[in-house]
């Protein structure tokens, strides 16, 4: 199907399935009931899972194939996010040409960027891509700030002048729109107690998600692909052959910059503001360990390891002590108490401990990520042998 | 003349910071070539270890005290401090004042043991990992101290003052028989200062004039041949980890003044230590100190009002920018030698 092979089509078909019925799946409780907070299908958090997916498959098709750990990649994303609001400020409310110009810009700075990092490999790749994106940071706080607008972050105004669309509807900022098809339209259908909402802005987005995937697929299994995974295997022995590695790793980079690019331009279209603190360096840690977490070097990998963490996020810093003590009511008081303290630290604002913790024990137990443990369960499950030739492409960790 | 004298001195005291934290690195990578993300997080916990010292000196009961009265009319509840209790008013008090040298005592030996248990429980498995997985997990070690001092300290920066012997500052332009009033200098930033000269010096005396140094120097060149000699290297190894431990431990013992220590200081550092690691060279002591000294000075001047009027943010990025162009040029760094992660 589309030049897929049989494996890659089902594996296509089941994302395909999983995002597109997504606010079903992801809303398996009825609306009032004790477990409802576990609900995740609301658009924001729906949107988020599927613009951290773009962000992560991006990464992984230069992290997780040719091995080079870039530590600066939110500075892609953030760039292209301050390049999609001015489209909103400038030009119009239409959300395509705001996503368009994000991916260029990012493109463009990434060719930058990889061009001069690109020279060095190992530590020396990742401290020089942390340099960069360090320095778009500060430059984003201090020098820029006609174009970023600093700390407050960049906005949208009624007096901007958007030439194409209009300024203002009624005295309001118009909503980022479709072609006239507001991104924040909901349609909502009720079946007992459950409450589904289908967002026109999560399907936007769910639909670049499934073509960035399918692009992702493609470049795994091309020819293309199969350099850049020599490159990582050992860059050495193809330079040795007098082949020159570097236009096949400025092409990953580029790629992946573009994906970040376009998550940077879809978190506008949702949400039309940009700041800096998108291009911090925990903000690139945390596209790392999206990666790393789903297994790195896979294709699913990235997309769940994004939707796993965002979910966590968003379900444990939502718990707080009250909810503890619902939970733990049936114990005898004491152990209660005793229990929510424990747990306190890791919930509500204590998260980044969580994911702190949570970071290093899959580097340390699981360097494969979810993929690899999913694979290791099956395994236990059906007792194959373990040299099955026929997902080595697809298993290899990330080194 | 002035002017120059003057961002030199403001450059010195950041920059014994970065030289100090980059040397801990440096030895790290030297010897176990690891790549610690965590060293910033252990500068954090050394300042942390200040502003506990200090609580702990505070510690305190309340008195009514009768002769005087607060606002409401009611009797004054004055709280005591219980050092003042047991050494007497003025000794307790003095303790109370050099609060943050005397944490020093309570540093070394938490920075000792926190450096034993990452290295024997945690670095020691990732010898043979790839540094990619190197840096993951000692990102995610960072993260989790971090996340704990916040749990245990709150968000907001402590004030931590350093004794009021060298609370104020002096004219060191008078000093050196210029024109008065110009270059004006805080007491404890020139402490810091020789603070870190004596550890740096410290350092490096231990490493070339003691047989232990003597083999930890070889075990860097050659681990291997020093290993089949009979030497328990691992040993010596980590004890150097935890001695680079105590080293950043201690720079932010001491840094705890000049910057009210909060929970992400040791983030904010590290990254540029880390760059200050890479333009001294990776593995070269001396380039890693006069690199941090070099970066700290070049960043002061940038900060100039006529530098930064010409070439408005290039105090932000000058660091960065310096590193990017000496990778670039001498990819090994100032003072890199050959071999040493080369790729």
């Amino acid at each position: 199907m589309f030049g897929l092979n049989k494996k890659d089509s089902v594996l296509f078909v089941l994302v395909l399935f999983l995002t597109m019925c997504a606010p079903f799946l992801l809303n398996p409780f009825p609306q009032g009931s004790e477990l409802a907070q576990f609900n995740a299908g609301y658009p924001d958090l729906m949107q988020r899972f599927v613009i951290f997916g773009i962000f992560a498959i991006g990464f992984n098709i230069l992290f997780g194939l040719t091995g080079y750990l870039s530590f600066g990649h939110a500075a892609f994303l953030g760039v292209g996010s301050y390049a999609g609001v001015w489209m909103m400020k400038l030009l119009t409310m239409n959300v395509i040409p705001a996503i368009m110009i994000s991916v260029i810009v990012a493109g463009l700075f990434s060719v930058l960027v990889g061009y001069v990092s690109l020279r060095r490999s190992g530590i020396y790749f990742s401290i020089l891509t942390l340099a960069f994106a360090q320095m778009s940071f500060s430059l984003a706080y201090s020098v820029l700030t006609p174009i970023t607008n600093g700390e407050t972050g960049l906005q949208l105004n009624l007096d901007d002048p958007r030439i194409l669309g209009v300024s203002e509807v009624n005295g309001s900022i118009p909503p980022p729109n479709l072609f006239g098809l507001s991104l924040r339209d909901s349609a909502e259908m009720t079946f007992g107690n459950w409450v589904f909402t289908f967002n026109t802005g999560y399907y936007m987005c769910a639909v670049l998600m499934l073509i960035a995937f399918y692009i992702s697929i493609r470049i795994f299994r091309s020819p293309f692909g199969m350099m850049l995974r020599a490159v990582k295997s050992n860059q050495q022995r193809l330079n040795y052959t007098g082949l020159n590695t570097k236009p096949y790793t400025l092409a990953a980079f580029v790629i992946s910059g573009m994906y970040a690019g376009l998550a940077g331009g879809l978190m506008v279209a949702m949400d039309p503001l940009a700041g800096a603190e998108r291009m911090q360096w925990t903000a690139s840690g945390e596209v790392v360990l999206m990666t790393i977490l789903g297994g790195a070097g896979t294709l699913i990998g990235p997309v769940l390891g994004a939707s796993f963490i965002k979910y966590c996020e968003n379900i444990f810093s939502k718990i707080n002590d009250n909810i503890l003590h619902q939970w733990f009511a049936f114990m005898p008081d004491g152990i209660e108490d005793v229990i929510v303290f424990l747990v306190h630290p890791f919930v509500g604002k204590g998260w980044h401990l969580t994911l702190g913790l949570m970071f290093m024990l899959v580097v340390i137990f699981l360097p494969g990520g979810l993929v690899e443990g999913g694979q290791r369960i099956g395994r236990l499950f059906r007792r194959r042998k373990p040299d099955a030739a026929s997902d080595a492409s697809q298993t290899k960790p990330a080194e | 003349m002035d002017a120059l004298l003057l961002q030199v001195l403001n450059g010195i005291d950041k920059g014994s910071a970065y030289a100090l934290i980059a040397l801990g690195l440096t030895l790290i990578f030297g010897t176990l070539g690891v790549v610690n993300f965590a060293h910033g997080a252990l500068f954090m916990i050394g300042a942390f270890c200040a502003v506990t010292m200090q609580r702990i000196l505070t510690l305190s009961y309340e008195v009514v005290d009768p002769t005087r009265t607060d606002f409401l009319g009611q009797p004054l509840k004055v709280a005591v401090p219980y050092v003042e209790k047991f050494l007497g008013e003025s000794a307790g008090a003095a303790i109370i004042d050099w609060a943050v040298p005397i944490s020093i005592l309570l540093a070394v030996p938490f920075m000792i043991f926190i450096g034993f248990a990452m290295e024997r429980g945690l670095i020691k498995h990732f010898y043979k990992r790839p540094h990619a997985d190197q840096i993951l997990v000692t990102f995610g070690l960072a993260i989790v101290l971090q996340e704990v001092v916040k749990y245990f300290y709150g968000a907001n920066p402590i004030p931590t003052p350093a004794p009021d012997a060298f609370a104020g500052s002096f004219d060191f332009g008078a000093m050196l028989g210029m024109e008065a009033g110009n270059i004006i200098y805080p007491y404890w930033r020139m402490v810091y200062f020789f603070f870190a000269l004596a550890i740096i010096g410290a350092v490096f005396g231990f490493l070339q004039f003691t047989t232990f140094g003597m083999v930890v120097r070889a075990g860097m060149a050659d681990r291997e041949t020093v290993g089949l000699l009979g030497i328990d290297i691992d040993r010596r190894f980590t004890i150097m980890f935890a001695i680079a431990a105590v080293v950043a431990g201690v720079a932010g013992v001491m840094y705890a003044p000049i910057n009210s220590p909060n929970y992400h200081m040791g983030m904010d550092f590290l990254v540029l230590s880390f760059v200050v690691v890479v333009v001294g060279g990776m593995g070269s002591l001396p380039g890693a100190v006069a690199a941090g000294f070099l970066l700290g000075i070049l960043e002061s001047f940038a900060s100039m009002a006529a530098v930064v009027e010409f070439l408005p943010g290039i105090n932000q990025i000058i660091i960065y920018l310096v590193a990017i162009i000496i990778l670039l040029t001498r990819p090994r760094g100032l003072m890199g030698r050959k071999g040493v992660m080369e790729d």
